[in-house]
């Protein structure tokens, strides 16, 4: 029998590894991560979970050590944060050229400095091109289920996979979560088989020196990988829905059909902005949200399909490629730009470092989508303080 | 000037816990500087993450509070930068032995002239009192609730055996002399160790049941003994403090790196 149960984000991810029956978890406490570790080191010391608890040095030994672990075929987990995932990030890179199957939650939290512990996705969103798949949280229950769907695209593809979800307005926060029976999960996540494993009994080499005879075609199969995730997604996610009633996909749309216009979320604004958005259809408003769940790989098809019938889209980026603008909303750009009956494209970056996206900024900034001109909204910075605007030059 | 004038009053109160230890930590350090007359502009504090950083916020020196673990790295470049400026780098035991502990051997390594305060509450306290690689095995911390299976370091033996050529332990019971020893470690030529014991009853005075911070402070006094001491001999469990080792002898980096230009410009000239 499922439970119901009233947790906080992290310790969603905690139930999660648990049902997953993760077998070694390695990390380094840092905020506003470390409750997930600790109730895991609580579940190991009980013996609810029969898992290896390592607690390291570094986020770069914790990240290493689940390497190790995986290397030996067995299910494995980490979880960080912002500098954290920056201090690991170059095994990041390595996990995933290695084609282990890991799982890592990531408390999304602003890049220091100025020091900050609060929410903005710049951390994960700087992992984008390690191969690692990305997949962003709205609630607890969903952190607690793509958990576990985690280990299942992880799994059948040999990829890694992150888990992210915001600082504080999920990771403290307490909702309540469907917790699912283990013999359910059981059936939805068979134990670990891994491709990528060290065979005690045949030995190989790991981690050679990769000629540019072969490089190449190793990247391209990563990428294939990253395609295959694509339709898994939408398989394994449904699949999960009729396990367990909650349905996902790489995309989440809502009321997009006859939309006008679209509002592109990812994270836990995404609530705030169904809140705006109701109310805004109860006005007969024409608008919509497209809830972008997987991240890495990019749904390039699903997000053209959606979005081509819009007239405008305005992303919500809780980040900043300095120089550029919100990552979102450069890669919407790019899906979408080959197509001859495109959206306008705006680009609202808000909420850096933990600024809150209250209903109030949010009505504010579909106010302005729906009458700024098209050529202002490349970049727009929603929610400065006035009398910063001019600061630098 | 007097110590009092080296803080921020703007940032009290402070956040650290009551019955905290590291306030009596910058107590002494700033009685350490006050003594030796240093001016202001002429102490650069570069501090990690951690409890122990926090200290970087109040005080009234140059500061710079950078990333955990990386605070004596951040300091090396400021050191050698302009080598006349006191830096002082305060860490805890997590921030200085786990995530920096690479950097602490070869600071001690290199003997850079640079103050290096350990602030050692053998826990993480920030983070909500996990175990760190000074907590004691058996230990308990919230992420070891049947007690902690890792054996800890030795700060002055690994200090000493890096090439520290000042290593010095005290506590915050002892804290006088704590003033003095850090007096001595800014002073000194060369890397500088100072280990401080500094209670933290909130974790890991409670997870193992040591009472508040009077009783973890009455235990400091109770079992450290003076270096050397008769007493060590009779009860080798005592935690000596004191001054274990104190070299002015040994070519300090900054000043082999002038040399090192000098001679090659007499070479090439």
């Amino acid at each position: 029998m499922s439970e119901r149960k009233v947790i906080m984000g992290n310790h969603a991810v905690s139930y999660g590894v648990k049902l997953a029956r993760v077998q070694v978890i390695s990390a380094y406490p840092i905020t506003p991560q470390t409750q997930v570790v600790e109730m895991l080191s609580e579940m190991c010391a009980d013996a609810v979970l029969a898992a290896k608890f390592l607690k390291v040095e570094s986020e770069h030994s914790a990240l290493a050590a689940v390497i190790g672990a995986a290397t030996l075929g067995v299910r494995t987990f980490t979880a960080t944060s912002a500098q954290g995932l920056a201090l690991m990030h170059e095994l990041v890179h390595w996990s995933a050229g290695s084609r282990l199957p890991l799982v890592m939650a990531d408390v999304n939290r602003a890049m220091a400095p100025g020091w900050s512990i609060w929410p903005d996705q710049l951390d994960a969103l700087s992992q984008r091109d390690t191969g690692w798949l990305q997949l962003y949280c709205e609630s607890n229950q969903e952190i607690l289920d793509l958990t576990l769907l985690a280990y299942r695209l992880a799994e059948s593809l040999s990829m890694p996979v992150m888990v992210v979800y915001d600082a504080f307005v999920l990771s403290h926060t307490s909702e309540p979560v469907e917790i699912p029976d283990q013999s359910e999960v059981d059936a939805y996540l068979p134990a670990l088989a891994s491709r990528t494993k060290l065979d005690l009994k045949t030995p190989a080499a790991f981690g050679g020196l990769t000629s540019p005879e072969y490089y190449f075609e190793f990247r391209y199969m990563m990428q294939q990988a990253h395609d295959r995730a694509l339709v898994l997604m939408d398989e394994i996610g449904a699949e999960f829905g009729r396990r367990f009633g909650r349905n996902y996909g790489a995309l989440e749309t809502i009321d997009c059909d006859d939309a006008e216009l679209i509002l592109v979320t990812a994270g836990a604004s995404s609530s705030t902005t169904r809140v705006v958005v109701q109310e805004r259809r109860r006005r007969g408003q024409n608008i919509g949200i497209v809830k972008l769940r997987l991240f890495r790989p990019f749904p390039v098809d699903a997000i053209r399909r959606v979005l081509r019938k819009a007239r405008r889209v305005a992303v919500i980026d809780r980040n900043l490629s300095v120089g550029c603008g919100g990552i979102f909303a450069q890669e919407i750009r790019a899906a979408l730009c080959d197509l001859s009956d495109r959206p306008e494209i705006l680009g609202y970056v808000a909420g850096l470092g933990g600024r809150d996206i209250t209903l109030a900024l949010l009505n504010a900034l579909i106010d302005d989508a729906l009458e700024r001109k098209a050529e202002e909204g490349y970049l727009v910075f929603w929610g400065l303080k006035e009398e910063t605007l001019y600061v630098e030059r | 000037m007097p110590f009092k004038d080296y803080l921020r009053k703007r940032f009290f109160p402070h956040i650290w816990c009551p019955g905290c230890g590291h306030g009596i930590v910058l107590g002494c350090l700033l009685r350490a500087i006050e003594q030796l007359a240093i001016g202001k502009n002429d102490v650069v504090m570069v501090s990690g993450i951690g409890c122990s950083s926090r200290i970087c916020g109040y005080v009234d020196f140059h500061t710079l509070h950078t990333l955990h673990g990386r605070a004596l790295a951040f300091a090396t470049g400021v050191k050698m930068s302009v080598p006349r400026l006191n830096v002082i780098v305060p860490m805890g035991d997590g921030d200085a032995l786990a995530i920096g502990g690479n950097h602490f051997i070869h600071a001690a390594r290199r003997n850079i002239a640079m103050t290096a305060i350990v602030m050692n509450n053998r826990t993480y306290g920030m983070t909500g009192g996990q175990y760190s690689p000074l907590s004691c095995h058996g230990d308990f911390a919230t992420n070891a609730p049947y007690g902690n299976i890792d054996h800890d370091f030795d700060v002055v033996e690994l200090a000493r055996a890096a090439g520290a050529t000042f290593v010095a332990r005290s506590t915050t019971f002892h804290a006088r002399q704590t003033t003095e020893i850090i007096r001595k470690a800014i002073a000194h030529p060369g890397f500088a160790v100072v280990e401080v014991l500094s209670q933290c009853p909130t974790y890991y005075g409670r997870k193992n049941k040591q009472g508040g911070a009077a009783e973890m402070m009455e235990w400091y006094r109770d079992n450290t003994t003076p270096v050397g001491s008769k007493a060590k001999q009779q009860n080798p469990t005592l935690i000596e403090r004191g001054i274990f080792v104190q070299d002015a002898g040994k070519p300090e980096y900054c000043c082999e790196y002038k040399k090192l230009v000098e001679r090659a410009r007499r070479g090439a000239s």
